[in-house]
């Protein structure tokens, strides 16, 4: 999974900087939703939920199907008001503000580009609303095809181009105006892995180019993780964690946020302080136990949850010296995935756990196979202690 | 595949039931004689007469304004009718407007003319070309409107939300994208008033006032009379009028029937 370097790019005067505004108190955030709830009859769609999203921040929201994304897209672009609560762009309340009045802009899921009109018309519309002058309104137009790489296509009819280009003229019809705020509702859902992938790099490009502040949706973590900023993963209408993708990945607040993002050992047990923020971790179903940090306070005998990561988990034949946390098993699987393997390992009370190791080596010398006696290990820090 | 014999048969006599009688008034426009069920070869001269007769002329020409006016008038009021309904949201007494608008299409004609001309009397209206158009006006909205809005609810609803996204007021998004894109449906719906118009006898004779007498009352009103060659004359005329409009109807729709799925199966392709 690669992670973004989160520097400020494209400024080569400026050394470069942490773009992190969330964390400096005196940033004034572009979006904020105070205690907003939004019902649709007696469903709980979003659930006094507060949120801040700063300026030229590439925001993700992340979570499974049905638990609100679209619809707190929807409300920031003006085609839902929610049922209490404020929404502020820039410091001012929008909720009485109608879709066409606000400076915000939506690329669709669906795209909606308009059938009946050129990609030139159909990335001109929004201008021409405007009454932008023509020769502005030409220069904007022609910008926008070069940017999106289109502009061989302007003659076009949606239809007669691709769905990787049609999904180009979608993204430029809604950044023509540049919007404030730029919302992308599952923008590359329809696209294979590859198109996806070079489109992501694309639309990160893309936004730093041009300073917009990107609110993306997504189902797929991996994407989220590569172009967001920041990822609010989101359940049931509610936010679980938000937090840049590095700590969402290596310091998750709760099992849920764990388990959804990426691949994951969960072990239960209860907790007993050794040392300043250390613990014995006792294994409820076979009463081994392992040492771990903690940041976060737990009281003895608390029931917890160790999350471990597959590739912070070591594999060997021997026992390594001097490692605090070892234990034996066999091994149970092998996915191989080209760069890496992930040994699926059996260890006592028939606990699978995950390893994963970089096939540094041709596959012929691997190392270990099925029914291997090996060792699993790790480090104190290795895992993530979780109250339930 | 050849067609079986039952098959066959069924499809024949069928079509022999709907068409046989236009075709034998067809082909006696076309007859020498006066007498009309004599052959006496074949000739144009009926069509001929018909142009020197000026009260079937009048008639054409009352007809032909009744029909462009109370067809545009049914189109502008029948697509309105149509994109509040399918559009608007649930709104007080919704179900039943959609189901009075609907009224219409199974309302007797009779019943409709005689509501009309109580209407007109009632206001102290004098019975002319205002009159009928208004009358045609009102049944065949309701014809527009179900054409209308049978397109209406397969539109998808997020090209209007992007034109307001891209700061249309809810009248441009309308103007600039619904109505382009559903203008097929528009079109049809504006042939189809307009043929209803055309051959309406019923809803006209109550509303007609005696300077503004419309083709098909004037026909009937000379079939009683007898019938003449120069009717058949006329009558093919309409036929082939009406003829035309429903063909070009269905073919617009289903050209744009073609061409909305041939833009699906080339996004399905390119995805
Ligand atoms: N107009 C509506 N009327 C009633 N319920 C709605 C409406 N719009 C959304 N909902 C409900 O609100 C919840 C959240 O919907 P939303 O579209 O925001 O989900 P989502 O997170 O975008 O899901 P997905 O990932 O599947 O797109 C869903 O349970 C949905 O059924
Ligand atoms: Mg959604």
């Amino acid at each position: 999974m690669t992670l973004r370097p989160f520097l400020q790019q494209g400024r080569p005067d400026l050394p470069a900087t942490v773009f992190a505004p969330w964390a400096d108190p005196n940033q004034k955030p572009l979006i904020r939703f105070q205690n907003v709830t939004k019902r649709f009859g007696d469903f709980t769609a979003i659930d006094d939920l507060s949120l801040d999203i700063y300026e030229r921040e590439f925001f993700a929201l992340l979570g499974p199907s049905g638990c609100g994304k679209t619809t707190m897209m929807r409300m920031l672009a003006g085609f839902e008001n929610p049922t209490s609560g404020r929404i502020e762009l820039a410091g001012q309340d929008i909720v009485p503000v109608p879709p066409n009045k606000r400076a915000v802009n939506m690329m669709f899921q669906s795209y909606a580009l308009f059938p009946h009109l050129t990609v030139w018309d159909n990335i001109a519309f929004g201008l021409r609303r405007d009454s932008m002058p023509k020769i502005d309104l030409q220069r904007r137009v022609e910008e926008m095809l070069k940017l999106t790489r289109l502009e061989k296509f302007a003659r076009r009819k949606p239809h007669q181009i691709s769905g990787g280009q049609r999904q180009r003229v979608a993204l430029a019809r809604s950044l023509a105006k540049a919007p404030k705020l730029l919302l992308l509702d599952e923008p590359l859902g329809a696209l294979d892995k590859k198109l996806r992938q070079d489109t992501q790099f694309e639309l990160m490009d893309i936004q730093e180019k041009t300073g917009t502040t990107f609110v993306i949706v997504t189902h797929d973590q991996e994407e989220a993780m590569t172009v967001a900023s920041r990822v609010a993963v989101m359940d049931e209408g509610r936010l679980i964690q938000v937090a840049t993708p590095a700590d969402i990945y290596e310091a998750p607040n709760s099992v849920y946020v764990a388990d959804f993002i990426g691949d994951v050992n969960i072990l239960e047990g209860t907790v007993r302080a050794t040392g300043p923020n250390r613990y014995h971790f006792t294994w409820a179903d076979t009463g081994e136990s392992v040492t771990a940090a903690s940041e976060r306070p737990f009281s003895d005998g608390q029931t917890a949850h160790l999350a471990i990561r597959p590739e912070k988990v070591q594999i060997s034949a021997e026992r390594p010296e001097g490692a605090e946390n070892a234990i034996k098993g066999k091994v149970h699987d092998i996915a191989y995935l080209g760069n890496i393997s992930t040994f699926h390992v059996r260890v006592a009370g028939e606990r699978i756990i995950k390893a994963q190791s970089a096939n540094t080596r041709r596959i012929t010398n691997r190392a270990f196979t099925w029914e291997d006696d090996v060792w699993l290990s790790w480090t104190p820090t290795a895992g993530v202690v979780l109250s339930d | 595949m050849r067609m079986s014999w039952f098959n066959a048969t069924s499809l024949t006599l069928g079509f022999a039931f709907l068409y046989l009688p236009m075709v034998i008034l067809i082909i006696y426009s076309f007859n020498e004689s006066r007498l009309v069920t004599v052959w006496a070869g074949f000739s144009t001269k009926w069509y001929g007469e018909l142009l020197q007769n000026q009260s079937f002329l009048d008639a054409a020409w009352v007809t032909l304004k009744v029909a462009v006016f109370s067809s545009t008038l049914a189109t502008i009021l029948g697509t309105m009718a149509a994109y509040v309904l399918v559009r608007g949201g649930r709104f007080m007494g919704r179900t039943l407007f959609s189901g009075m608008i609907y009224a219409p299409l199974v309302m007797p004609e009779v019943i409709t003319g005689l509501s009309l001309l109580l209407l007109f009397i009632g206001i102290g209206l004098d019975r002319g070309v205002l009159t009928i158009v208004l009358a045609h006006t009102t049944f065949s909205m309701a014809f527009v409107s179900v054409v209308v809005s049978s397109r209406l609810v397969t539109f998808d609803r997020s090209l209007e939300e992007a034109a307001l996204d891209l700061g249309a007021s809810p009248w441009d998004a309308f103007r600039l994208v619904t109505l382009p894109i559903i203008a097929p449906a528009v079109i049809s719906g504006w042939l189809l008033a307009f043929t209803l118009s055309l051959d309406d006898l019923v809803i006209a004779s109550f509303t007609a006032g005696p300077a503004s007498t419309t083709l098909p009352i004037r026909i009937f009103s000379a079939v009683r009379l007898g019938v003449s060659p120069e009717i058949n004359a006329l009558s093919t005329i309409m036929i082939a009028i009406v003829t035309v409009g429903v063909i070009t109807a269905s073919l617009v729709s289903k050209r744009s029937m073609v061409r909305q799925k041939r833009d699906e199966q080339a996004a399905a392709r390119a995805t």
